[in-house]
């Protein structure tokens, strides 16, 4: 092979209980090179990163670095074979200075030779172009700074490969352009740089050569002046593009002609203002606005989750009294909660137990579904909604966030609701899984349920809703329906220009 | 066949290999120290009834308390991820209503007897309401709420019968303590055969298991579900109650007196190592009642093998402390790591060599 090849990873393979994470995977990495790690989630690439980096060990593989085998137990081992990696979030302290930050414990000498130590992280930093001085405390530094002086460290420890991951999430387009400046940098001096992101045109502007993966699987090295965009997406979603494509064409959707399902006038709770809602029999629609405008607050208000300051709501026409979950439940609601981890999977559960979870609230205490039915229940929904698990007993916090969430739509699903709140049910997950979950809720709505649907993602809600209401500073601004739906509008609403 | 062999090794038995191995271990070891310590034997008592005994027997008899309590403490540990430390003076407080209204007719009949540990259920179910309430209203550490009760419990106990220490003398007392004539097994045995049972029963006829699990790993999710989870809380110290009143019935009934000071002196801390011994997370969340009656067992076993080496009662805590560190340690999430690491690499080598031998 090519001899500037600085570090070789072969047939890399590596399981957890139930799910293969990555499948006999390459990946080379050449002397002054940058190259950029793609995939969605669940491809395996932080899978394949913590490998390298000693936090997993493989279970088959080996990995290659100048030549020689190296044996990569721990992040310690890492760093000795050359390895650095720089994370997404800083973790150097923040209080200390921008020398102490470069040579902390790499020598005891730190507070004897200061002097010594600081004129060398000046020439360090004056090589690498990096504008910080050794005495500032980090602290006081931007952002992309601080991630610098991470990388200053890093390429100081005798590194032949430097991991970047996600490093410019947090930075501004200044501060990106200083950080692709110190990447060439390296480059020029013969590091090889990976560089893990999902900033498309980030990879395009300064990587040279891109690795993709999809579900653990290597999908192919290319050069990056070979690949355009459209292909590199399409790669790391596989054929599913065509079909995300044709899914806001082809869908049909439903204007509110059916019977009112559910009607609140100035409902309000402890975190929601009073607010006016309606929604049909087989209607989707949805809130949106920015972070804290209180789009979560106003669904959790509707099916009781938190305390109910007062307002009147009517279910098929007839005055009925939510305060609690387990009213809402009973009156045909379901709510998928926004925070997955805190409120929505009861992680030492069985992916069985939790399916069932709902139904068997809503059964009551004394009615505690059989073994064999709770059984049955679980593999009719593992099936259904193609959830990857080892068995139905595997504890859900094991499952990917996908997964996971597709357990959750299974538990409200198996209650049959007439009215369905999903409180962003796509974040964290993979297109694949983005996209099944689109299709499901348009199925709901064709079979009568009524969805209300929240992302953050606006083309995810213009695709599938047929009514958004929009808010912003905890107030409904806007209502927007047929030809008002588009990004544009809900940009200029959720702005606040005219409503 | 492989699905049950897995059931097997990750859920059904895991939890349990450590305290039946201690169980196996503490019976090997006293059957090589003594090969006569496990041979059971039939006497006739002071009533002339034939009787079982021997020290297998006495642990069995020896552990029901213990046993009841930890059933109990078990719950409220996976409800509240914390433990009740007031059960050995809330079982003081029952015990003592027990004997007051034993004390308060002529005479002791089986109506008596019924009605008194109604009682004593009714005062111990309202303390543990008390302490759960607590807990679960207020959102008290369960171990600063039962504080409260552990510090004055036995003062409480020492009013209800003014302060003396009266014995009850009945037949029937004296067969719930010891044995029922004609049945060979001590009583006490018998109870927490019927307490075990009656809980089998309501985990199965009701979704207490499934609910306090959810309330115990995750509450916020739990209460979006539709659980109340300030409910199940309350609930699990209530049931817990009942357990205390059981267990001081049983203790009071032995000794035929009641001694607000003595009766079940330290037992909470018993009842909560047989919780851990018993491979639950006394944190909360997931848990194995069977795990905690096994734990009750294995301290028991452990304190008699101790006096039968005639260790002095002075000392016994000590070399228990050590035992128990040994089991704890055995347990902690690091050991078991390390452990399932192992067996990995076992297994894997083992399929290289197969995979080598069929090349």
């Amino acid at each position: 092979m090519q001899d500037n090849v600085i570090l070789q990873m072969r047939n890399i393979e590596k399981s957890f209980p139930g799910v293969r994470a990555l499948g006999g995977v390459d990946f080379t990495l050449r002397k002054g090179e940058i190259h950029a790690l793609m995939g969605e989630n669940g491809a395996g690439k932080s899978t394949l990163i913590k490998v390298l980096t000693g936090v997993y060990q493989m279970d088959e593989g080996e990995i290659i670095v100048d030549g020689q085998k190296a044996v990569i137990r721990s992040p310690q081992d890492a760093q000795n074979t050359g390895i650095s990696t720089v994370y997404q979030e800083i973790t150097l302290c923040p209080n200390l200075t921008v020398a102490e930050n470069m040579f902390i414990g790499r020598g005891a000498d730190l507070l004897v030779k200061q002097k010594e130590y600081e004129k060398r992280a000046d020439e360090i930093l004056g090589n690498l172009g990096i504008p910080a001085r050794s005495r500032q405390i980090l602290g006081s530094c931007s952002l992309a700074v601080q991630q610098m002086v991470a990388i200053a460290r890093a390429v100081d420890m005798q590194c032949k490969v430097l991991i970047l991951d996600e490093p410019t999430s947090s930075l501004d387009d200044k501060e990106v352009n200083l950080l692709f400046e110190l990447m060439r940098n390296l480059k020029s001096q013969g590091v090889g740089i990976i560089f893990v992101t999902h900033f498309l045109e980030q990879v395009y502007e300064v990587s040279d050569r891109i690795t993709v993966l999809r579900n653990g699987e290597l999908v192919g090295e290319y050069l990056t002046e070979d690949l355009p965009q459209v292909e590199l997406v399409a790669r790391m979603m596989g054929k599913e593009l065509d079909e995300l494509n044709s899914l806001g064409e082809n869908e049909e959707k439903k204007t509110q002609n059916g019977e009112v399902f559910y009607e609140a006038s100035s409902l309000s709770s402890s975190d929601a203002l009073p607010f006016d809602f309606t929604i049909h029999k087989g209607e989707v629609n949805g809130f949106t606005g920015l972070l804290g405008s209180g789009r979560s607050e106003s669904v959790r208000a509707i099916f009781g989750a938190d305390k109910i300051g007062g307002g009147e709501v009517k279910i098929k026409g007839e005055a009925v009294k939510i305060t609690k979950p387990i009213e809402a439940m009973k009156h045909g609601i379901g709510y998928l909660a926004e925070d997955r981890k805190r409120d929505g999977i009861i992680a030492d559960l069985s992916v069985r137990e939790n399916i069932i979870l709902a139904l068997q609230v809503m059964n009551g205490f004394f009615k505690p579904i059989s073994r064999s039915e709770s059984e049955a229940f679980a593999d009719e929904y593992i099936k259904a909604l193609n959830i990857k698990t080892a068995s139905r007993e595997t504890p859900i916090g094991s499952l990917s966030g996908g997964n996971q969430q597709k357990v959750i739509l299974a538990r409200w699903l198996l209650t049959h609701p007439d009215y369905l709140i999903l409180d962003e049910p796509t974040r964290g997950i993979d297109v694949g899984t983005k996209l099944e979950i689109q299709k499901l809720v348009l199925k709901l709505a064709e079979e009568g349920v009524s969805v209300t649907f929240i992302s953050s993602e606006v083309e995810e809600m213009l695709r599938t809703c047929s009514r958004l209401i929009v808010m912003r500073d905890r107030h409904i601004v806007g209502e927007l329906k047929g030809k008002d739906l588009n990004q544009k509008k809900v940009m200029e609403t959720i702005a606040g220009g005219e409503s | 066949m492989k699905e049950k062999f897995m059931k097997f090794r990750k859920g059904g038995l895991g939890q349990l290999t450590i305290p039946l191995i201690a169980i196996a271990i503490l019976i090997l070891f006293n059957l090589i120290r003594d090969p006569g310590f496990f041979s059971i034997e039939i006497t006739h008592n002071n009533d002339g009834n034939a009787v079982l005994a021997g020290n297998l027997i006495s642990v069995i008899n020896g552990a029901s308390e213990l046993a009841v309590l930890a059933i109990g403490m078990t719950l409220v540990t996976a409800a509240c991820g914390g433990q009740d430390i007031s059960v050995g003076a809330a079982a003081a407080i029952a015990g003592s209503a027990f004997v007051k209204v034993l004390k308060s007719g002529p005479s002791i009949s089986g109506g008596t007897v019924l009605l008194a540990f109604l009682c004593a259920c009714i005062v111990a179910m309202l303390f543990a309401a008390f302490n759960g309430v607590l807990v679960a209203v207020f959102k008290i550490q369960p171990m600063i709420a039962t504080l409260i009760l552990y510090t004055c419990g036995r003062s409480i106990a020492y009013w209800i019968n003014g302060g003396a220490t009266p014995t009850v003398d009945s037949p029937i007392i004296r067969a719930i303590g010891r044995f029922i004539p004609g049945v060979p097994l001590p009583t006490p045995v018998l109870i927490v055969a019927g307490v075990t049972i009656l809980f089998m029963l309501i985990f199965h006829f009701t979704s207490l298991e499934l609910f306090t699990q959810s309330v115990g790993i995750n509450g916020s999710a739990a209460r979006l579900n539709g659980i109340n989870d300030t409910f199940i809380k309350l609930l699990s110290f209530i049931i817990l109650g009942f357990c205390v009143a059981v267990a001081g019935c049983i203790g009071v009934s032995r000794l035929e007196l009641i001694n607000h000071e003595t009766l079940l002196l330290d037992v909470e801390m018993d009842a909560i190592l047989a919780v851990a011994i018993g491979g639950n997370n006394l944190g909360g969340g997931k848990f194995k009642i069977s795990g905690s009656i096994i734990g009750a067992y294995v301290i028991q076993i452990l304190t008699t093998t101790l006096y039968a080496m005639k260790v002095s009662s002075t000392d016994v805590k000590a070399y228990k402390a050590v035992v128990i560190v040994l089991l704890v340690v055995i347990g902690s999430p690091v050991i078991k790591a390390k452990f399932a690491k192992l067996m990995a690499r076992g297994r894997s080598s083992k399929q290289r060599v197969s995979m080598k031998g069929a090349k």
